[in-house]
């Protein structure tokens, strides 16, 4: 018989967990939040109490200037919540601090992923395969175009092109929390010793993880030197800056951008990427449906994202899905 | 492969003219034959396998993924061999890619009855970037913007030839061009052209930028409004060739029948009328020659309602004899014999502008907007029939450009150097009185005639006056008066002003005078002299 899990519901501002009247990554402020990681769209500032990763609450803290109502939860650690419910956290692998949230009532399990990748990557603890009776997955790259290529590939062509150009620099678009800080950790991996310059933006989130024990090596701020030092150096900025005013001081760069849309030339064009490294922190198309075969859930839920061409897979392969409509996620730069 | 698909990701991604020549370049000089030729040739559009179209791509694909997940993808990407290139299930890394003659090859020899089994054998041996230059080099639709002349210009750079050798090298051969690789890479005799009916690239002119010129040493001609082509006769075949050596003999059928003699001649194409020049002038405006152009049919009364015909200004070669090295007033006296033997009805010469001085030469010049005639041109008496541009022999002197006050509506980022920069201005003009309510049309598009500073200072402005965001444009308050240059100004259906500008290029920026002061659409309409 089919069951309804009634007692969590996806709103538009959210999931709801209504015995505890608790809420995931809500889009207003409520009284009781269970944040899942620290990017924009799903850390919101104002709550009464958020429940989250040390990570995640430092990444919050430092974004709202606020740790009002934090209250820290390790991976691993179950919390009992009113009305009966537990919520467990287990690592995402989708940037420092992430989670999934396990929330179990009345016998029946639901796992929320957040956003998550199955790929390695060294500043963040990787996914775990949870069990459970609904899997509410994201789906921001659910088509099947969309297969990341190893990392390795892409930091190689990064490199490359970098050693042509010595007189240039290259600068590379990057979400300032996550991506930024595993493109310098895939760097340094690929024993690229060299100093990384960044926009202002970067340097808070990279101290923070550096705090967390993420080694990122030799950073400075583009700011503190002279153009000459960044001719044939790496220099990260957040997407938005990529072709205005501030990068007009850099010595002729050639513009790249770290994130799974690259992977779509067009997609690349029109934001005047002269090199699309295709390195993305969410699961790609193979990923995802790898996630629902090995977690085997009764029944699949999909947010935010391509949920059409997910929902036809989870057709195709018999698996009972719905697609929930929530509002306020996005992930253009991604 | 994998070198041709590199080049080929590199040239989609690069803006910069300049960096996909030496993209180019550097693939010619570096990959061996016949490689080049075909890659060459699949850039320029030369290559077609009549075994492999779109629709046999999205056959295979639909027999391998769910015809709704093909369908969500494909719509998503927006290019059918991209997304089959992203969808094959191929290796991340392919181990024993083919070379591109291998898959040219490959390719050829498929039929409509194998290609089904074929085409998958050949993708399995690449990597997504190699499956998409081979799905793009089977189908033939690039659209990267290499265009004929951007190849050849890299072709010229990469073995340093000129140019103009090169194009004339360049007609009459085909992929993977052995004979074209074989003069400028290996310093062979290049291909001979003697009897066959190819294009020679033309002689061109700089603006005139000198105050005054000696007309004992200059020949002044009109400068007239159509479209300059070269007619090639030998061997019993005849093209029409346009300026940048497309073959256009299709689309002018009456030209292409009316010339019998061997011979090459330089003129402009032009359409019967009393436009330019009056009922004396003999020609219709651009805009009549316009309902002619890209036509690859011609109806009957096509021909009879435009009548095309070619007012002649040179002649290159004549019954075998190549001209080009003689002085132009010698070609011009052989011109002046040759034009009694030709059809009076497709062919009449440019008459040389009877002026004493320069100074009456100005003076006939300043008619020359009343006369709808774009300008003189003034050729040195001596000067060889020489390719390209070479300082000194032939110069334009265009009319004075008309001037108008427009007001800046939207700007758009430019590209390359000038990607952070708002560099694309469009303007309009009110369409009544903008103190009772009229609004303002948009009337021109221009991204050029200012300085890096005053580029500087729009981009600035345009970024404190935005009222609205579209993408890359922006919508400014329309506080901004520019005084616009236009060569002239034409009825159109196609814009919501009813009007299209040639030429336009912003001339002065209006700081100083209010918006409600700029020009009004009925002032460019009284401008149209079609």
């Amino acid at each position: 018989m089919a069951r309804d899990f009634a007692w969590i519901r996806p709103e538009p501002e959210g999931i709801h967990i209504a015995p505890a009247d608790c809420w995931i990554d809500p889009s207003i402020p409520v009284a009781h939040a269970l944040v899942t990681h620290g990017h924009s769209d799903h850390a919101r500032g104002g709550h009464g109490v958020t429940v989250a990763t040390p990570e995640t609450l430092a990444i919050m803290e430092l974004r709202y200037a606020t740790s009002e109502g934090a209250r820290p939860v390790l991976y691993g650690e179950t919390l009992r919540l009113p009305g009966d419910v537990s919520a467990t956290f287990f690592p995402a692998g989708h940037v420092l601090g992430s989670a999934q949230i396990l929330l179990e009532h009345a016998g029946e399990r639901v796992v929320v992923t957040g956003d998550f990748k199955r790929r390695p990557d060294p500043t963040c603890a990787p996914f775990e395969v949870v069990p459970c009776d609904v899997l509410v997955t994201e789906a921001t790259f659910a088509l099947p175009v969309f297969r990341h290529p190893p990392v390795e590939h892409e930091i190689a062509k990064l490199l490359s092109t970098l050693a042509a150009n010595p007189e240039r620099c290259v600068l590379v678009g990057a979400y300032a929390l996550g991506k930024a800080q595993r493109l310098i950790a895939e760097l340094r991996r690929a024993g690229h010793a060299a100093p990384i310059y960044l926009h202002g933006a970067m340097e808070a989130m990279c101290r923070l993880y550096a705090r967390f024990g993420i080694d990122l090596g030799d950073l400075r701020l583009v700011s503190d030197v002279k153009t000459p030092e960044l001719a044939g150096q790496i220099v990260i900025a957040p997407p938005s800056a990529l072709n205005d005013r501030w990068s007009r001081r850099l010595p002729d760069p050639i513009t790249a951008m770290a994130s799974g849309w690259m992977r779509v030339r067009q997609r690349a064009r029109q934001r005047m990427v002269e090199l699309p490294l295709v390195i993305s922190d969410h699961a790609d198309w193979d990923e995802l449906t790898r996630t629902i075969t090995e977690v085997n859930p009764a029944e699949t839920w999909i947010t935010h994202g391509r949920e059409d061409a997910m929902m036809r897979w989870c057709e195709l392969n018999q698996r009972r899905a719905r697609a929930l409509a929530l509002v306020g996620y996005e992930d253009e730069d991604d | 492969m994998r070198r041709f698909a590199a080049l080929l990701d590199a040239l989609v991604y690069t803006r910069s003219r300049n960096a996909k020549l030496k993209l180019l370049a550097d693939y010619l000089r570096e990959t061996p034959d016949p490689d080049r030729g075909w890659a060459l040739a699949a850039l320029t559009d030369g290559l077609d396998f009549p075994a492999v179209k779109s629709a046999t791509i999205r056959n295979l694909m639909t027999e391998r993924v769910d015809p709704v997940l093909w369908a969500l993808s494909r719509d998503y990407v927006g290019d059918t061999a991209e997304t089959a290139s992203l969808l094959w299930p191929g290796p991340d890394i392919a181990e024993d890619p083919p070379t591109v003659s291998e898959a040219v090859d490959t390719l050829s020899r498929m039929t409509r009855a194998n290609v089904m089994m074929e085409l998958p054998r050949l993708l399995d041996r690449l990597d997504a970037e190699e499956r998409y230059a081979l799905l793009k080099l089977a189908t033939g639709a690039m659209r990267i913007g290499i265009s004929a002349r951007l190849a050849k210009t890299a072709f010229a750079l990469a073995f340093d030839v000129s140019v103009e050798d090169v194009e004339e090298h360049w007609h009459g051969q085909s992929a993977p061009y052995a004979a074209l690789f074989g003069w400028a890479a290996h310093g062979a005799a290049p291909p001979s052209a003697e009897h066959l009916p190819l294009f020679r690239p033309f002689m061109l002119a700089h603006p005139l930028e000198a105050a005054e010129i000696d007309l004992a040493g200059y020949a002044a001609e009109w400068k007239w409004d159509g479209i300059r082509v070269q007619v090639v006769h030998v061997n019993g075949e005849t093209r029409v060739y346009s300026r940048s050596g497309d073959d256009i003999s299709g689309s002018f059928p009456e030209i292409a029948e009316a010339l019998h003699i061997d011979a090459v001649l330089d003129g402009e194409l032009l359409v019967r009328g009393a436009h330019q020049g009056r009922e004396e002038g003999g020609a219709a405006s651009f805009n009549a020659l316009q309902q002619r152009l890209g036509r690859k049919t011609v109806s009957k009364k096509m021909l009879a309602d435009y009548p095309a015909f070619v007012r002649l200004y040179d002649v290159l070669i004549l019954e075998g004899e190549d001209l080009r090295p003689l002085p132009w007033s010698d070609r011009r006296a052989r011109l002046e014999e040759l034009i009694a033997r030709l059809d009076p009805e497709r062919f009449d010469l440019s008459a040389v502008i009877p002026a004493a001085d320069f100074a009456e030469l100005a003076a006939i010049r300043e008619r020359a907007r009343e006369d709808a005639i774009e300008g003189v041109m003034l050729k040195r008496r001596d000067s060889p029939y020489v390719a390209g541009r070479k300082t000194g022999l032939w110069y334009k002197w265009k009319r004075d450009p008309l001037l108008i006050d427009c007001v800046l509506m939207y700007a758009q980022r430019g590209s390359g150097k000038r990607s952070s920069f708002y560099s694309d201005y469009t303007f309009g003009c009110w369409d009544g009185d903008p103190d009772s309510g009229a609004e303002l049309l948009p009337v021109g598009k221009a991204y050029f005639g200012f300085t890096d500073e005053e580029l500087k200072w729009l981009d600035r402005y345009v970024r404190n006056h935005t009222v609205n965001r579209f993408g890359p444009v922006r919508e400014t308050d329309k506080s901004l008066v520019l005084e616009v240059a236009f060569d002239s100004v034409h009825a159109s259906k196609r814009h919501k002003s009813g009007l299209a500008m040639r030429f336009p290029r912003i001339h002065r920026i209006r700081a100083d005078k209010p918006a409600h002061e700029a020009d009004r659409i009925a002032t460019l309409q009284a401008m149209i002299r079609d």
